[in-house]
């Protein structure tokens, strides 16, 4: 099986058109492979670095540095907690507890179902909406417990 | 000059420096790990951090990075202050959180910068007593050992590996405390001088995987200086052994020739020298029946006694010398059989070629350059060379040259050259004008501004033409294609716009024209006021130095021999089978009543030899060289010859003894040898001073091979006696086999190690040069035999070689180099026999398919009387109508290229 679609690969020309060079063009590549594909496979990494006519060592030292590019299989929904100073102070710990209990995972841990991903981050850059998570994208903010329960539900 | 003032001491250093390497010059020490001298700053490991005053009022000050800071006029600096000496002790215990601490077992320890480092920081408490970050190792090939936990993330070995050799198969993952240096997945390392990584990395996790074979301390071995045999650059090399045997190669400084690294042909090609091929006892034969191979062990006196027996008449006798052997021993050869008879042991086409080449650089106004002057080269024309695979080093030089135009870059901007990530982010992929017209495919088309693979005839007409159009005096070429026309104006048009242009050229394609079309571009980049250089690249450590001697030529001994006029052969390092055709060298020894070898491994010819000599290896002989440069430079035994062998010299002057020849005493010594031969040659009227006298004493000591910390050596032989033996006697070297003797810095080209107080690893080399990364302490080592004749404009060559002309049926077929395989003396050694490729036919895509070929199809291919079965390759950069033959590769010895060759059909 061909590892990039074409529409993949068109997809990579369009957006690195406008690159100087074959390595400005990686983290733009992976996103869009990470987007269709929800994470980055050995051989689909492969396949991004014979498409960009580099190496595996040099697309996969930019992968490896971003942690938000997924070389490991992730859930259909991921779900990042926000661990930073605000939402300390507001009581993310209470949010961590009640999404782990709730999902019966801890950080970095995907459900055996394979619906969510559990990952912390930084700062979401959402301080006055704290303690706030971002679920694929979309930000929460100023979460309870029950809150919470009512969000996950409308991931499927 | 600038003054500094360092810890209210006021010093004058050269302008443009970082303060860090001004104060290593000036014999200061400070701590660094990042920083390299040939890889320049980056600032990233914050270990050579001094206080900075503004001025002499400035009490506080503050603390910077030396190597990022630099040293000007009235900088004022303190590298003692405590805040800074607080600072660095706080920075090397970070580093140190999870290094494992496991010295004991680590192939470093002992010459560990890490530990160095860690000592003169004054860490000397763990604090830390936590869970240690570890990794998963990675089998990096043949070479490289991986231990990834020692790691301290410097980053030198990632900046060295892909900023500098190039390479792409290896880089750093992660981010935090989860960095990892290394490949995708296991696998060997590809690039061509990995194994300076061993020297490189300042801690245990690149290390030499040969050597740990055979360990042994770097205290424990016995070292000594020399000249690397794998090539014609003569790279300089320090000799490791213990217990007898060859323990492994490091890089020796020369500022000249190969800076801070070697490659990895260089660094493990070693272990031939221990290897099963080698002959460690005089063989003969008894029935003369040659075709059985029955050789039997002789003792030394008997091989004499039968090499008396043998008729020396000096009419009936030939002498066949080797470009791989030392000057002293091809010229007490050429004193024993005669002039008349003795032959240079090239084949004739090659000393063709390489007469040719000679001439050129000694009736011409260009200069060889010295590696060094090829990284300073700001434009560069490759014709017909692939320069990786036959004279590895300088392509790492070549690599650094197009480095020199886009400085003008970062000096525009003002930044300092040594500012090496400031630098690579304004110059980005820019790169200077380098050019390669080649019948292949070649290492440094990665780096290359335009390739262009063309037949060598096309290649010479190319070159005329380039020279034609810098200088319209030089011939043109008139019916030149328009395509190479406007290739060749390019190509001029760059060459006439460098300030040091340089064109490198050789032997590799085997014609003649491609050498002289190189000698008419640089003769015509010469009267443009230029200084143009013009290197040529030569197959064999001491090809140069041989033609210089020079002698019969290898056809004209065969023909001797084969009209019956010769009873006794006698062949110096050198297997005739990987010189001319199996057939006709089969057909010259058979017809030779006496073959005598003497050599130190047993190859084909030997195997077919009466009587075999045992010689030394490289590791085991003092004698001289010369380069492709034309520099004369000695190579130092490590150790006496074991045994019954000896220096090939000193059977020849044995054997001169022993035929009563009362010139025996003058080639007894290296110098009596030395002194002779600069008698008869004037172009070695300096070969005595290559290197100091045999009577040369510091303080009325010799230089000691071993360290002072030298272990075991009443212990050594305690199964032979509990007495402490006397040490071997060398008396052909300033150098003694021994501890006791001079431990400070001796000349250059006799300095056996480096090593100083504090200074543990092989970057103690700091201390044993005049300033960073500049000339040696002990001064030059080696002497330049050829200099341009400045007075000389150069006769241009005229003899333009026809078109090439493919009519479908007549292929041309050309020498295709591999670094691993193409050199007969490392293609021995286990490691790097892991790494040759296996015979193919190499064509070009459309070809094959004309042929009716897919990769990996037998295919037979008739050269003359050879005829060769092998599996083609498809290469896609190969020249359409040519076959490349993978050259010197085992199966594949004595097929004399180019020539025309027969595909045979199915």
């Amino acid at each position: 099986m061909e590892m990039l679609s074409d529409e993949i690969k068109s997809e990579i020309q369009c957006g690195t058109g406008a690159c100087p060079t074959r390595r400005c063009a990686i983290l733009e590549a992976l996103e869009i492979v990470q987007r269709r594909h929800g994470w980055v496979s050995d051989e689909r990494l492969k396949a991004v670095a014979d498409f960009l006519n580099l190496t595996v060592e040099e697309v996969d030292g930019v992968a490896t540095f971003y942690n938000r590019i997924f070389r490991r299989p992730v859930g259909r929904h991921v779900i990042l907690v926000c661990d930073s100073v605000s939402c300390w102070i507001m009581g993310f710990e209470n949010i961590l507890v009640h999404i782990t209990k709730r999902l019966g995972i801890g950080f970095g841990e995907t459900t055996p179902d394979g619906r969510f991903t559990l990952l912390p981050i930084q700062c979401l850059g959402a301080c006055e909406q704290a303690p706030a998570i971002m679920i694929d994208g979309t930000l929460h903010g100023d979460l309870t417990p029950d809150k919470i329960d009512e969000i996950l539900k409308g991931y499927e | 000059m600038a003054r500094i003032y360092i810890d209210n001491v006021q010093y004058e250093v050269p302008e443009g420096q970082n303060i860090l390497s001004a104060c290593l010059s000036l014999g200061f020490d400070i701590p660094y790990f990042c920083w390299h001298p040939a890889l320049r700053s980056v600032g990233s490991c914050r270990m050579c951090a001094v206080k900075q005053f503004r001025d002499e009022n400035d009490a506080r000050g503050h603390i910077v990075m030396s190597c990022m800071t630099p040293a000007d006029d009235g900088t004022r600096i303190s590298i003692d202050d405590n805040d800074v000496r607080e600072f660095r002790a706080g920075v090397i215990e970070w580093l140190m959180i999870n290094h494992p601490h496991d010295c004991p077992v680590c192939d470093e320890g002992g010459e560990c910068h890490l530990q160095d480092m860690t000592v003169m920081s004054g860490h000397v408490y763990r604090r830390y007593r936590f869970k240690k970050r570890t990794y998963l190792n990675q089998n990096l090939g043949p070479f490289i050992n991986h231990e990834m936990n020692r790691c301290i993330q410097c980053y030198r070995c990632v900046r060295f590996y892909r900023d500098y050799a190039g390479g792409r198969d290896f880089n750093v993952f992660g981010i935090n405390n989860r960095i990892y240096f290394g490949r995708c997945n296991d696998g060997t390392l590809e690039n061509e001088f990995s194994g300076n990584l061993v020297e490189v990395c300042p801690t245990g996790v690149f290390t030499d995987k040969t050597l740990r074979k055979h360990y042994a301390r770097k205290w424990d071995m016995q070292t000594a200086p020399s000249i690397c045999p794998h090539c014609g650059l003569g790279c300089n090399i320090i000799v490791g052994e213990r217990y007898g045997s060859l323990r492994r190669i490091l890089n020796k400084y020369n500022h000249d020739v190969n800076g801070y690294f070697l490659c990895d042909r260089g660094r493990f090609g070693y272990e031939f020298v221990d290897g099963p091929s080698r002959i460690r006892q005089p063989l003969s034969r008894h029935d003369g029946d040659r075709s059985d191979g029955s050789l039997k062990a002789v003792e030394k006196k008997e091989a004499l006694d039968l090499f008396k027996g043998i008729s020396m008449d000096s009419a009936r006798t030939l002498g066949i010398g080797s470009p791989r052997a030392t000057l002293e021993a091809n010229f007490s050869l050429r004193q024993l059989v005669g002039a008349e008879n003795f032959c240079c042991g090239m084949s004739e086409h090659e000393e063709r070629l390489v007469s040719s080449i000679i001439d050129i650089l000694r009736n011409g106004p260009t200069y060889s350059p010295s590696l060094r002057d090829v990284e300073m080269c700001d434009a560069v024309l490759i014709l017909g060379e692939d320069v990786t695979n036959v004279a590895p080093r300088m392509a790492l030089s070549l690599r650094q040259s197009v480095r020199e135009k886009p400085m003008e870059i970062a000096d525009s901007l003002r930044i300092p050259r040594w500012a090496d990530a400031s630098v690579r982010q304004a110059v980005q992929d820019e790169k200077g004008p380098l050019f390669i017209v080649s019948p292949m495919g070649s290492g440094l088309d990665d780096i290359a501004a335009r390739t262009l693979h063309i037949a060598p005839d096309d290649i010479a007409r190319l070159g005329f033409q380039v020279a034609h159009e810098i200088d319209p005096d030089s011939p043109p070429v008139l019916d030149l294609p328009d395509e190479l026309g406007r290739f060749a104006a390019h190509i001029s048009a760059a060459l006439k716009s460098s300030r040091r242009p340089l064109i490198v050229s050789g032997t590799s394609c085997g014609t003649l024209s491609v050498i002289q079309a190189a000698a008419n571009i640089a003769w015509s980049l010469s009267r443009t006021e230029r200084i143009a250089a013009l290197s040529y690249t030569l197959p064999e450590c001491n090809t140069l130095g041989l033609r210089l001697i020079g002698g019969l030529s290898m056809t004209d001994c065969f023909q001797k021999v084969l009209s019956g006029e010769v009873d006794s052969l006698i062949i110096l390092e050198n297997d005739l089978y990987r010189r001319a055709e199996a057939l006709l060298v089969k057909g010259v020894l058979a017809k030779c009543k006496h073959v005598i070898v003497i050599d130190h491994i047993l190859n084909r010819t030997g195997k077919e030899s009466d009587l075999i000599l045992p010689a030394g290896t490289f590791a085991e002989t003092t004698g001289t060289l010369v380069s492709s440069e034309g520099r004369c430079q000695r190579q130092f035994s490590v150790m006496p010859p074991a045994g019954q062998t000896q220096e090939s010299r000193i059977w020849i002057s044995d054997v001169m003894a022993a035929l009563g020849k009362d010139s025996a005493v003058n080639y007894s010594t290296i110098e009596n040898i030395a002194s002779e031969i600069a008698r008869e040659f004037p172009v070695f009227k300096d070969l005595t001073e290559v290197s100091p006298p045999v009577n040369f004493r510091v303080f009325g000591q010799k230089i000691p091979r071993q360290a002072h910390r030298y272990s075991g050596r009443t212990a050594m032989p305690a199964n032979v006696t509990v007495h402490e033996p006397k040490p071997p006697d060398d008396p052909e070297s300033p150098l003694s086999f021994s501890m006791e003797g001079y431990s400070g810095i001796p000349p250059a080209s006799v300095t056996p190690r480096f090593w100083a107080p504090s200074w543990n690893s092989c970057q103690a080399v700091n201390k044993f040069q005049k300033e960073i990364a500049g000339v040696s302490t002990g001064g030059d080592s080696g002497k330049r035999l050829i200099e341009p004749l400045t007075t000389e404009n150069g006769v241009y060559f005229s003899e333009l070689p026809e078109a090439f002309n493919f009519d479908n049926t007549k292929w041309v077929v050309i020498q295709s180099f591999h670094i691993f395989g193409s050199e007969e003396l490392s293609s021995l050694g286990d490691s790097v026999s892991q790494r040759i490729p296996n015979p193919y036919i190499g064509l070009n895509g459309d070809d094959a398919a004309s042929l009716g070929k897919d990769n990996g199809c037998m295919a037979q291919l008739i050269i003359g009387n050879v005829s060769l079965k092998l599996p083609v390759r498809i290469i896609p950069t190969l020249c359409s109508g040519l076959i490349a033959l993978p050259v010197g590769i085992p199966g594949l010895e004595g097929v004399n290229l180019p020539a025309m060759g027969k595909i045979m059909e199915d």
